[in-house]
C-alpha cells in the first residue's frame, strides 16, 4: 500500500483547492493536492463570465466600494448568508484580484475613450477616463449595483486556473491527478487524512496529513439536468457527511439557470436575454410577457426558471428524445450582433446542436447550476464536527451566498476564501502535532477494500448503478427542482427511500478492474442518494420561499421563523437525515429587508431580536 | 433520421488479467443532436460498463476527451455523430501513455512540460497588498490571453511527426506556452533564458514545420505563427551566442 505524508492534504485542485494549497506552501508547509482530473480541467476553468471585486476602475463601476459589494451580496443571499463572512469576502476581493494580476492573470484593462454597450437590446454610450488607463476593468452582471465583474475575454475561469496552477508548479506543490478520495481517516474527533482510489490503476492509497481540506466543488450531477462537469458529483461532501459528525449546510439551497441547452445542458449565457432574446413555447409563442408583464425574459434567474417550468407543466413544452424543453430565440438580433457580441453562443450552437442561431431556434430548459449547499464550516473554514478538517469553495457552506449566490461571486469566492482559509490552516498547523494511529488507518483501508470487493462480486445485490443514479436524478428533477411543494417533496422522499435501498444493493456488471468508471460510480451512489434526501427533507421542513428555495404552498419569505440555516447530519445506520438549525448570521450590518427584485412578500422577524444583533456604526 | 451507428473502439485494459489490445464493435441508434459524449456514455451505461474513456466539462473547454476520431485527433464531446459516417472508429491518442481503452495520461505529460518550460511568471517584484495594480495595456492582456487559450488536450502533440519519433520533443503546446511568457511584460526572463529552455532539437529546432499541430487544434490557436516567431527569435539568439564565444 502506497502511503503519503503531508502537513496539508487538499482534496480537490480547482481554484479553491489550489489557492488554499498555495497559501500554506508559501508558509513553508508541505502540501499535497488531489484531483480526479488534471487540475486545469477542474470545473473552475469553465467559468466564462468573471469574478466580482469592487475595484471601481471602469466608468460604470465608479463609486463602487467594498460596502456596496457587501450589500449586494447580502441582498442577493436573501438574508440567508453569514454577514461576518460576506464582509470578510467583500473586503478581501480587490486585493485578491490584484494578487492574481501579479501572479500572471491577463485581466482585461481599462481603455480610455468612448464606447458603446447594450442593455435590454438598447444601445448606450460610456466614456472611460484617461487616468484609469491600464487598470483592471469590469463588466456588468446580474444583481449588482455597479459594473464589478473582472474578466479576461470569454475565459476568466480558464485564465485564472492556469495562473493558479502555474503558481503551484512554481512552489513545487505536489498536485496528483486521477486520484479520488473515497473516505476520510478519522476517529470521530480528529481527521488525519484520506483513503484514495488511484484512477490509473484502481489501487487504494493512503494519504496521512495533519490538516485536510475539502475543495471538491459542487454536486450538480445528482440532478439529471445540470451545467456542471461530470466530475461535480459530490465526492467530497459524501466522505465528510459519511463520518456522521459533519453536517451539510442548507442542503435545500440549490441554484437553477434558465438556459441550459438540450440535450447536454451546456450553459448559454444570460446575455442572450439581456440583449433582447426571447423565450418561445411549442407553438413558437412568447410566454414570459404573460407571466411577468414588466420584466418578461429579463426577470431574475430563479423567476424565469420558475415560469418556464410552470409553462411546460401546462403542456406547452416541446417534446424531444431528451425530455421536454422550450426555445430561445435570438434570430432577430441579426448576424452582426450574434457573430460579435454572442460569439460563444454561436459556437456552442454550432458545435453541440448543429443550429445556426441566426435562422434557427435554440432548445433550452432550466438546469441545475450551483450548490449553495455544502460542507458546513465556521468563518475560518474549519468544518463543524472534526478537528483538522477544513473546506473552501463551492464544496463548502462558508456561507456568503445564503439562499442565492450572485453571478461572479463564486469564482471570486474560490480565491478569496482560499486565501483566507489557507492562512487559517497555516495558523492551525503552526506547532500542531497529531498521532497517526496505524489501527485507524488499516481499519479505514480494510473497510474500503471490503466495499470494493463486495461491489465487484455482487455480494450485496445486483442493482445497476446507472439505473439507480437515474432514479435519483429523476426524483430530484420532479420533486426538488425549481418549484417545491408539500406533496411533491413527500413523494420525492418516498421514492428516494426506495432508491436508497437499491443503492445499498448495487453490484457491478463489469470486473471493476483498473481505471473502471462503474466502480467509481458505485462507490459514491449511496452517498449521493443521501445528499438527495437531505435536499428533499430540508426543503420539506422549510415552509417558506427564500432565494432559490421556492415553495408554491408557502410563497412568503418568513423571517419570523426561518431566518436560519439548516444543518443536515446523517447518523450511522440511519435512513433519514437529522435536521438541526442555527441562526443565519451572528450579527447584522444590514437588517433583513426587501431585495428589490424577485417579488414575494415577507413575514417580518421580531424587531427587538434583530435590533439586538445589529452592529451600530 | 435514426441511423444505426457502428462504433469500432480500441479496447485494452492493462490492469485486467488477460486483456489484449483489440478492436471491438458496438451498435447504437443515433438520436437527434447526438455527440460522441452522449454516444459513449450510452455505450458504457447500456452495453459495457467496463469501457474506459474520459470526459469532464463535456462542453469543449477542458480538453479531457481528446481521441482519434476516424483517423483525426479531436474532442469527442464537441463531435456530432451527424457529421460522421455510420461507421465510426475511435482510438486513443498516440504519444501519451495509455491508461485503458480510449483514456490516455495527458496530466503527467503536461505537468512535466510546466517544469521544463518553467511555466510561470518569473519576476523579482514582491506583491504589495496595499498598492493598486500595475498598469497594463489592454491589447497586451488580450495578446497574452490568446496564447493562454490552450486547453492541454494533447491533439497537437499526437498529430506531430517529430513528437512521435522522439519522446523528448517539447511539442507545439509547450512552445506555445513559452511564447505566452515571452510576450508577457511581467516576466523578466531574457531571450537567452528562453534559449536555454527551447534553443535545441528537443525544442524549436526539432520542429519540421509541417503544420500537423495547427490543423488539429480544437481551439484554433495560431501555433504556426508562434513557432515561426520563436524560431526567428531563437535563431537570432543562437547567432548572438556564437559571436559571444
Ligand atoms: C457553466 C458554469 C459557468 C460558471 N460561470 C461562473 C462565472 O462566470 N462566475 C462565477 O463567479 N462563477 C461561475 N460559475 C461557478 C464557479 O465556476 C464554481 O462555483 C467554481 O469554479 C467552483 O470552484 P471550486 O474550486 O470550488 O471547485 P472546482 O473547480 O469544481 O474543483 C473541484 C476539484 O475537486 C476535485 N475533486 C472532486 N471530487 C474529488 C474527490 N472525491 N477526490 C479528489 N478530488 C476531487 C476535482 O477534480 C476538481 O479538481 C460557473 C459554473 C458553471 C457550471
Ligand atoms: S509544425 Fe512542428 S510542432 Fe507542429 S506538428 Fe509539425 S513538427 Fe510538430
Ligand atoms: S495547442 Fe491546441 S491542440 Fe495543442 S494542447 Fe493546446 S488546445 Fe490542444
Ligand atoms: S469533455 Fe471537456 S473538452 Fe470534451
Amino acid at each position: 500500500m502506497q502511503t503519503y505524508y503531508s502537513d496539508l492534504l487538499v482534496i480537490g485542485a480547482g481554484l479553491a483547492g489550489e489557492r488554499v494549497a498555495v497559501e500554506a506552501a508559501q508558509d513553508g508547509f508541505d502540501v499535497i493536492c488531489l484531483s480526479i482530473v488534471p487540475a486545469r480541467r477542474s470545473h473552475s476553468s469553465a467559468a466564462q463570465g468573471g469574478m466580482q471585486a469592487a475595484l471601481g476602475n471602469c466608468a460604470k463601476g465608479e463609486g463602487d466600494n467594498v460596502d456596496v459589494h457587501f450589500g449586494d451580496t447580502v441582498r442577493g443571499s436573501d438574508w440567508g448568508c453569514d454577514q461576518e463572512v460576506a464582509r470578510l469576502f467583500a473586503d478581501a476581493a480587490p486585493i485578491e484580484m490584484r494578487r492574481l494580476a501579479h501572479w500572471g492573470v491577463p485581466w482585461n484593462r481599462v481603455v480610455p475613450g468612448k464606447s458603446f454597450y447594450f442593455k435590454g437590446g438598447e444601445k448606450f454610450e460610456k466614456e472611460e477616463k484617461e487616468e484609469k488607463r491600464g487598470l483592471i476593468t469590469a463588466r456588468s452582471f446580474g444583481g449588482t449595483a455597479k459594473w464589478r465583474t473582472c474578466y479576461t475575454s470569454d475565459g476568466t475561469g480558464h485564465a485564472v486556473m492556469c495562473t493558479m496552477d502555474n503558481r503551484c508548479a512554481e512552489l513545487g506543490i505536489n498536485v496528483f491527478d486521477r486520484k479520488e478520495a473515497i473516505s476520510l481517516i478519522h476517529d470521530g474527533d480528529v481527521c488525519t487524512g484520506a483513503v484514495v482510489r488511484c484512477l490509473r490503476t484502481g489501487e487504494l492509497e493512503v494519504y496521512l496529513s495533519k490538516a485536510t481540506a475539502i475543495c471538491t466543488g459542487g454536486f450538480g450531477r445528482i440532478y439529471k439536468a445540470t451545467t456542471n462537469a461530470v466530475i461535480c458529483d459530490g465526492g467530497g461532501h459524501i466522505i465528510a457527511h459519511d463520518t456522521g459528525v459533519v453536517p451539510i449546510g442548507n442542503p435545500e439551497a440549490i441554484q437553477f439557470h434558465p438556459t441550459g441547452i438540450v440535450p447536454t445542458d451546456i450553459l448559454v449565457t444570460e446575455g442572450c436575454r439581456g440583449d433582447g432574446g426571447t423565450l418561445l413555447d411549442v407553438n413558437e409563442e412568447r410566454f414570459m410577457n404573460i407571466y411577468e408583464p414588466e420584466k418578461a425574459e429579463l426577470a431574475s434567474r430563479d423567476v424565469v426558471s420558475r415560469w418556464m417550468t410552470h409553462h411546460m407543466r401546462q403542456g406547452k413544452g416541446v417534446k424531444s428524445a431528451y425530455g421536454e424543453h422550450l426555445w430561445l430565440d435570438i434570430r432577430h438580433l441579426g448576424d452582426k450582433h450574434i457573430s460579435t457580441k454572442l460569439r460563444e453562443v454561436d459556437e456552442i450552437c454550432h458545435h453541440f446542436l448543429n443550429v445556426d442561431p441566426r435562422k434557427q431556434l435554440i432548445p433550452v430548459r432550466p438546469t441545475q447550476h450551483y450548490t449553495m449547499a455544502g460542507v458546513r464550516t465556521d468563518k475560518d473554514g474549519a468544518v463543524y464536527g472534526l478537528k483538522g478538517l477544513f473546506s473552501a469553495g463551492e464544496a463548502a457552506c462558508w456561507d456568503m451566498h445564503g439562499f442565492n449566490r450572485l453571478g461572479g461571486n463564486s469564482l471570486a469566492e474560490t480565491v478569496v476564501a482560499g486565501g483566507i482559509i489557507g492562512r487559517k490552516i497555516s495558523e492551525f498547523l503552526q506547532g500542531y502535532e497529531t498521532d497517526f494511529k496505524t489501527s485507524l488507518v488499516s481499519d479505514a483501508v480494510r473497510k474500503q477494500q471490503d466495499r470494493m470487493e463486495k461491489l465487484a462480486s455482487g455480494a450485496k445485490g445486483k442493482e445497476n448503478v446507472y439505473k439507480v443514479r437515474e432514479e435519483l436524478q429523476n426524483a430530484l428533477m420532479d420533486g426538488c427542482f425549481v418549484f417545491r411543494n408539500d406533496a411533491g417533496l413527500k413523494s420525492c422522499i418516498d421514492t428516494l427511500q426506495g432508491t436508497l435501498e437499491k443503492a445499498r444493493k448495487v453490484g457491478l456488471v463489469s470486473s471493476g478492474a483498473g481505471a473502471n468508471h462503474e466502480m467509481a460510480a458505485a462507490l459514491k451512489i449511496e452517498g449521493q442518494v443521501k445528499l438527495g434526501l437531505c435536499i428533499a427533507k430540508g426543503a420539506l421542513e422549510r415552509t417558506e420561499s427564500r432565494g432559490s428555495h421556492n415553495r408554491e404552498d408557502y410563497t412568503a419569505r418568513n423571517d419570523k421563523e426561518w431566518l436560519n440555516r439548516t444543518l443536515a447530519y446523517w447518523r450511522e445506520g440511519a435512513d433519514m437525515p437529522e435536521l438541526q438549525y442555527e441562526d443565519a448570521t451572528p450579527c447584522y450590518e444590514i437588517p433583513p429587508g426587501d431585495r428589490g427584485y424577485g417579488g414575494g412578500s415577507i413575514i417580518e422577524a421580531d424587531k427587538a431580536g434583530i435590533e439586538a444583533k445589529t452592529i451600530k456604526k | 433520421m435514426s441511423r444505426q451507428l457502428e462504433f469500432d473502439i480500441f479496447r485494452y485494459n492493462p490492469q485486467e488479467k488477460g486483456s489484449v489490445p483489440h478492436m471491438q464493435t458496438f451498435v447504437l441508434d443515433e438520436t437527434e443532436n447526438m455527440t460522441l459524449f452522449i454516444a459513449l456514455n450510452r455505450l458504457r451505461e447500456e452495453q459495457d460498463p467496463g469501457l474506459i474513456f474520459d470526459f469532464c466539462c463535456r462542453a469543449g473547454i477542458c480538453g479531457a476527451c481528446a481521441m482519434v476520431i476516424n483517423g483525426r485527433p479531436g474532442l469527442a464531446c464537441q463531435t456530432k455523430t451527424i457529421d460522421l459516417p455510420e461507421r465510426i472508429t475511435l482510438l486513443p491518442l498516440p504519444v501519451f501513455k495509455l491508461i485503458g481503452d480510449l483514456s490516455v495520461d495527458t496530466g503527467v505529460w503536461f505537468r512535466e512540460m510546466y517544469q521544463s518550460t518553467e511555466s510561470w511568471v518569473h519576476t523579482t517584484k514582491v506583491f504589495d497588498a496595499n498598492a493598486i495594480e500595475e498598469r497594463m495595456e489592454n491589447e497586451v492582456a488580450e495578446q497574452i490571453y490568446e496564447l493562454e487559450r490552450c486547453i492541454e488536450c494533447g491533439c497537437c502533440v499526437s498529430a506531430c511527426g517529430t513528437a512521435r519519433l522522439r519522446d523528448d520533443f517539447l511539442g507545439a503546446a509547450a512552445l506555445n506556452r513559452v511564447a505566452r511568457f515571452v510576450v508577457d511584460p511581467r516576466d523578466q526572463r531574457t531571450d537567452r533564458d528562453y534559449f536555454e529552455i527551447i534553443g535545441n532539437d528537443e525544442g524549436i529546432f526539432g520542429c519540421m514545420g509541417l503544420l500537423g499541430c495547427e490543423d488539429v487544434c480544437p481551439k484554433g490557436l495560431p501555433l504556426q505563427n508562434q513557432l515561426g516567431f520563436l524560431r526567428r527569435k531563437m535563431g537570432i539568439t543562437a547567432i548572438k551566442e556564437i559571436f559571444r564565444k
